[in-house]
């Protein structure tokens, strides 16, 4: 994590060795989390170790880890969303319009990708046109965006859509593998490859690092902003259309509180709130920990509202942790 | 400076009193003394909640576990008072600040000694105190039948014409205005605001400010706990779900920099009561409801647009010159 103390840390003489930073790194971390969540599951519950269990558990995180991939873009750049889950609410109403004009599925695919987008573009404008802090910028939205919902829907739901598109959220591909795990998968490859292998990516670390620097050396600073929160508004459109299929209905209260559980994946991932650092490993892993986690609380019938708190422990704990340990090695030196 | 700021509040009162009057045109009754004594009453805990969060917001913090620690606060209360209906009120009140003041230390503890930033720490504390009341009440509710009169009932006595949950906000408001303006603790959330290095070599221990803002937060958010459940009469887990942003919301559309160092008392009031007073007029000019969250949110983005042009900083423009040239 980038903050203040590191200003005042000493250089050291030499690196560590490759393999002891990947051995020390917060990926390995995360992997020994998700494997100590796994067996403890495994013991926890004779319902786990099933292949359809497991698929089931994978519903638990695709549509939000969606997100998170962008999301994560955005938090390293130094800017944040809040609006993913309203982005969400608005996009399936408006398929859910579409469908009462008889929209047939790649209509319906075209106005969730669509509204995604015009959303995340709007929010762009708004952070990168007029110069507005994104942290409030999506606070706004996010109640502009699920309130046009609330407007258009009301106490009423849409329902009835056609099974081709309720294959998006219910279909498998392949055995027990899921639609939804297979375009999270496909979309942590491409989010992997734009972050970490391109001059994209790099320019994105760059601005999140040093926003002011970045945009003297040439990096169009706005532009790629903008890109990002399109970007986000891209995979919040997805993540729309994967859920209305899944649950066959929009109410405008769709997806609520998503915007958080996002937060705390890219978070967890190991990006720092600050910006500047991260990776979609990371996010990755931390996407499946939380599913994990709330799977198989659920399997030990915790209600919903009690796995939150693991949730958000995690969060702190794993943010913390790294923090006392290097806390109490610099008492020590 | 300070001309600024007091033109935004001024800006601010008009539009408040433009609303007012655009409904009164069609609805007379709207603008009788008694209906805007009942809007100011309706609107006292948003505004109590949006002093809290100014004060961390100043210090460059955000407290986005307000609401759960109200619900949590405000359960535990009622539970209290289901189970020992004898104990008196004014010490149950108290109890409900010190155990929101408690709650808001814990944030504060992670703030200043682990360093972890705010938004990550209250992240993870909103959904953790929301957790909690689902296990302490075990899901149920409180309810009417449950709670002693005196619980219900205090806070709709009236004194000098105004209800006692009016008074709440008016002493709360006055202790806040205080607290900011003629105590070093108010000139610290300021200076920390402003520039935190520059308040480090002025003997400003700006952990411990911070932790001082989310003990206020919590303890105000503490107070609303009992004043949400006792005003609502019923304690539940979904209470004041998702209302931590309407705070914000409260605290930004008055004119709170967001970027910390920046928003007054009386800003931070005259935004809960925007709020308040456009949610109270949507019902009477035959608004559904449901536009209400749309029309907040328009607001909000109307209220940054408009704040964002007195903020802008010299360095933006350097920046903007060399965008230029390049």
């Amino acid at each position: 994590m980038t903050d203040a103390t590191a200003n005042g840390r000493r250089l050291p003489d030499r690196l560590d060795s490759p393999f002891k930073s990947a051995v020390l790194s917060w990926e390995s971390l995360l992997v020994l989390v998700a494997l100590g969540i796994f067996i403890a599951n495994s013991f926890a519950s004779p319902y786990f170790l099933n292949e359809w269990s497991l698929s089931d558990l994978t519903f638990n995180f695709t549509e939000k880890g969606l997100i998170a991939l962008a999301m994560a873009l955005v938090i390293i750049s130094g800017e944040i969303d809040l609006s993913v889950a309203s982005i969400i609410a608005l996009a399936s109403t408006l398929m859910g319009l579409a469908l009462q004009y008889g929209a047939d599925t790649p209509t319906l695919v075209a106005v969730g990708v669509g509204v995604g987008i015009l959303c995340g573009a709007f929010n762009g404008f708004l952070v990168t046109g007029l110069k507005l802090p994104s942290i409030v910028v999506t606070i706004g939205t996010m109640s502009l965006f699920r309130g046009i919902a609330f407007i258009i829907l009301g106490d009423q739901s849409f329902k009835g859509y056609p099974a081709s598109f309720a294959w998006f959220g219910q279909g498998y591909v392949f055995w027990v593998i899921s639609f939804e795990l297979v375009l999270f998968l496909v979309a942590a490859v491409i989010f992997y490859v734009l972050l970490h292998r391109t001059n994209f990516g790099r320019r994105v670390f760059a601005i999140g690092n040093n926003a002011t620097a970045a945009r003297f050396s040439g990096v169009r600073v706005d532009r790629i902003k903008f890109v990002l929160f399109c970007l986000t508004g891209l995979m919040s459109g997805l993540a729309a259309i994967l859920l209305t299929a899944r649950l066959g209905s929009t109410r405008p209260s769709i997806a609520e509180g998503f915007e958080l559980d996002v937060v705390t994946m890219v978070v967890l991932g190991g990006v720092s709130i600050l910006g500047g650092a991260g990776s979609i490993i990371g996010v990755v892993l931390a996407a499946l920990i939380i599913g994990l986690v709330t799977f198989g609380l659920g399997l030990l019938n915790v209600p919903g509202i009690v796995m939150t708190i693991f949730t958000g422990s995690l969060l702190i704990v794993v943010i913390a942790l790294p923090i006392l340990f290097r806390m109490i090695r610099e008492r020590r030196a | 400076m300070n001309r600024l700021l007091k033109s935004r509040e001024l800006w601010l009162a008009l539009a408040i009193l433009a609303v007012i009057v655009l409904v009164t045109l069609r609805f007379p009754r709207f603008s009788q003394p008694g209906n805007l004594l009942t809007i100011f009453n309706d609107t006292s805990i948003l505004m109590m909640l949006a002093l809290g969060q100014m004060a961390v917001i100043l210090t460059r913090s955000i407290d986005l576990s307000m609401a759960s620690n109200l619900a949590l606060t405000g359960m535990l209360v009622a539970m209290t008072n289901a189970a020992f209906p004898f104990i008196p009120i004014p010490l149950l009140i108290a109890g409900c600040v010190v155990v929101g003041a408690a709650l808001g230390a814990f944030n504060g503890i992670l703030v200043w000694k682990l360093d972890i930033p705010p938004i990550v720490v209250t992240l993870g504390t909103l959904t953790i105190f929301r957790g909690l009341v689902f296990v302490v009440s075990g899901g149920a509710w409180v309810n009417a039948a449950q709670m002693s009169t005196d619980f219900i009932q205090l806070q709709r006595g009236t004194l000098l014409g105004l209800p006692i949950l009016s008074w709440f906000a008016i002493v709360v408001a006055a202790l806040v205005y205080v607290l900011m303006t003629r105590t070093p603790w108010g000139r610290a959330f300021y200076a920390i605001g402003v520039n935190p290095t520059a308040s480090v070599y002025t003997g400003i221990n700006v952990g411990r400010t911070k932790f001082l803002a989310f003990v206020l937060s919590g303890a105000i958010s503490g107070l609303c706990g009992y004043l949400w459940i006792s005003r609502y009469v019923i304690a539940s887990v979904e209470v004041a779900g998702g209302y931590e942003l309407t705070i914000v919301a409260a605290c930004v559309i008055g004119g709170v920099s967001i970027a910390g160092g920046i928003g007054t008392v009386g800003g931070a009031l005259l935004g809960a009561l925007f709020l308040g007073v456009v949610n109270n007029a949507l019902p009477v000019i035959g608004v559904s409801p449901f536009w209400q969250m749309a029309i907040s949110g328009a607001a909000i983005l109307l209220a940054v647009v408009l704040n964002a042009r007195g903020e802008r900083s010299k360095g933006r423009i350097i920046l903007k010159k060399a965008e230029v040239a390049a």
